[in-house]
């Protein structure tokens, strides 16, 4: 379930780093305890983030969660197909249910980011 | 997690996790919230029909030859209207009228009733009926005598019906029978919690779960799902069914929550009288309104509402409407601002999300 090509964060985002760019998407473990997404909130293409930002929030049916960056940058690509199918952030989160993309300089904070390994330890306690 | 510390589990527990039902706890209890997608379960009740475990709710029993009297002083519907086989909504006052709770009235028998209470309110109702006593009339917490389901959806009454021999169609809504289900001795009641038409089953914790998978197993092919907390929640929501600690609390009265039909002035005493009686001639400073989101964006309990720059009220529900897929709620604002196609503000941090006030409830079956 929990891919070795992956980075955890401790508020159930992935992270995939493709050269300078980093993709932002939320774990299975985050979208089963959402629930059914009803709606995302995403910034717009140009946006810049500072560390521990967030940078848009997830309706489910139930309640409203925000999504943070560990990393700091500005935001290359939106996923727009979600606008009109935010299921498909339940169906493949790690997938096509990605978020952001995002243009990043300092790739320092990712050593604090947890392996697939520690990640799935954490979701177990 | 021992038993012994942990919440508390009904006795379809095992089922629920053998479903691969997600669990959380409520009111002390550890209750399935979905046992799929919530958005399915919801729509289930809609066209088909679901399953629930309620059997977290309280249920007292309440008798003696002062039964009648002291449920007349505590709650503000007329109890003398009950006859046995008939129930009514009720709801428990403070002597400023507003809700330590709201309940169900069932009379089972002459000087014998059964109250259905909220779960996460049951200690305190108990310690409130007790410290009003009445010499000729005991109250015992049965509530670990009963599991309740509730099978309530269009199709409820045809699969129900295939494992009672009691005519279903001749029960109208807040009757009940004592009859059987599946071969149990069971209290059969047209009430629910949904806005369809169903049935809520009382019935022993030891008979519950072969009920269950026999209603399962035959409702299978008509559409019927299990269906949890979640989808509980958006059906009221959608029938504007108040939720304790949501439009009614110890903050509210029946007035204000839009439950007046609960309130009989004229049956004598209760407790609350006097404030409702006001109320009733001067009108409430806040109103219960529903609303609905225009354009993007989900209003949750808490959030303010705010009308041309000023704050005005409060979200008391919020949440998606799987049936008109858009995001609804219910809050509190003063009267003048609860016409019908207001125009208000939810205040989400620094967002501004539209909302329009809309008629209570946002959804009722065709046959009513």
């Amino acid at each position: 379930m929990y891919s070795n090509e992956l980075r955890y964060t401790e508020n159930h985002e992935w992270l995939r780093i493709e050269d300078d760019i980093c993709v932002i998407g939320i774990t299975d473990y985050a979208q089963k305890e959402l629930g059914d997404v009803v709606y995302i909130d995403l910034p717009e293409v140009g946006d810049s983030f500072d560390p521990e930002d967030a940078f848009g929030a997830i309706d489910s049916s139930k309640t409203s969660a925000d999504v943070y960056t560990p990393l700091a940058g500005d935001v290359v690509e939106v996923n727009e197909a979600l606008e009109d199918s935010p299921e498909v952030v339940n169906e493949d989160p790690h997938g096509k249910g990605w978020l952001i993309k995002l243009r990043f300089s300092d790739s320092a904070p990712l050593d604090s980011l947890m392996s697939a390994e520690q990640y799935q330890k954490s979701i177990e306690a | 997690m021992s038993e012994a510390t942990g919440p508390k589990r009904t006795a379809l527990h095992d089922r629920h996790l053998a479903a691969g039902a997600k669990m959380v706890e409520f009111a002390g209890w550890d209750m399935p919230v979905r046992y799929g997608s919530e958005l399915d379960e919801h729509r289930a009740v809609r066209n088909a029909a679901g399953l629930f475990d309620v059997s977290h709710m309280g249920e007292f029993r309440v008798r003696g030859s002062g039964a009648l009297e002291f449920l007349q002083r505590m709650t503000p519907n007329n109890v003398a209207k009950l006859q046995p086989g008939r129930a009514h909504y009720s709801g428990l006052l403070t002597e400023e009228a507003t809700y330590i709770d709201d309940l169900l009235v069932y009379q089972l028998a002459e000087n014998d009733y059964l109250l259905v209470v909220n779960a996460a309110n049951l200690d305190g109702n108990l310690e409130w009926l007790r410290s009003h006593p009445h010499p000729d009339c005991t109250i015992e917490d049965h509530s670990d005598r009963y599991a309740l389901l509730a099978l309530q959806g269009p199709k409820a009454v045809e699969i129900l019906s295939r494992h009672t021999a009691e005519d279903l169609s001749a029960i109208r809504y807040y009757n009940f029978v004592q009859g059987t289900v599946a071969g149990v001795d069971c209290l059969l009641s047209r009430t629910g919690y949904t806005g369809e038409m169903g049935f809520e089953l009382y019935l022993a914790p030891a008979d519950a779960p072969a009920v269950w998978d026999a209603l399962l197993a035959s409702g299978e092919a008509d559409g019927l799902l299990p269906a949890g907390l979640a989808a509980r929640d958006s059906l009221r929501l959608e029938a504007g069914m108040a939720l304790y600690g949501h439009e009614i609390d110890r903050q509210t009265t029946p007035y204000e929550a839009n439950i007046g039909w609960v309130v009989k002035l004229r049956k004598g005493e209760f407790l609350g009288r006097e404030v409702l009686r006001g109320q009733k001639r001067q009108g409430t400073e806040k109103k219960l309104i529903g609303f609905e989101i225009v354009g993007r964006g989900i209003a949750r309990q808490g959030h303010a509402i705010h009308h041309q720059d000023a704050e005005v009220g409060i979200v008391t529900s919020g949440g998606w409407s799987p049936t008109f897929e858009k995001a609804i709620g219910t809050g509190y604002v003063p009267p003048e601002l609860a016409a019908v196609d207001t125009e208000l503000e939810i205040a989400v941090r620094k967002r501004r999300f539209t909302a329009r006030v809309v008629e209570l409830p946002f959804y009722r079956r065709e046959d009513d």
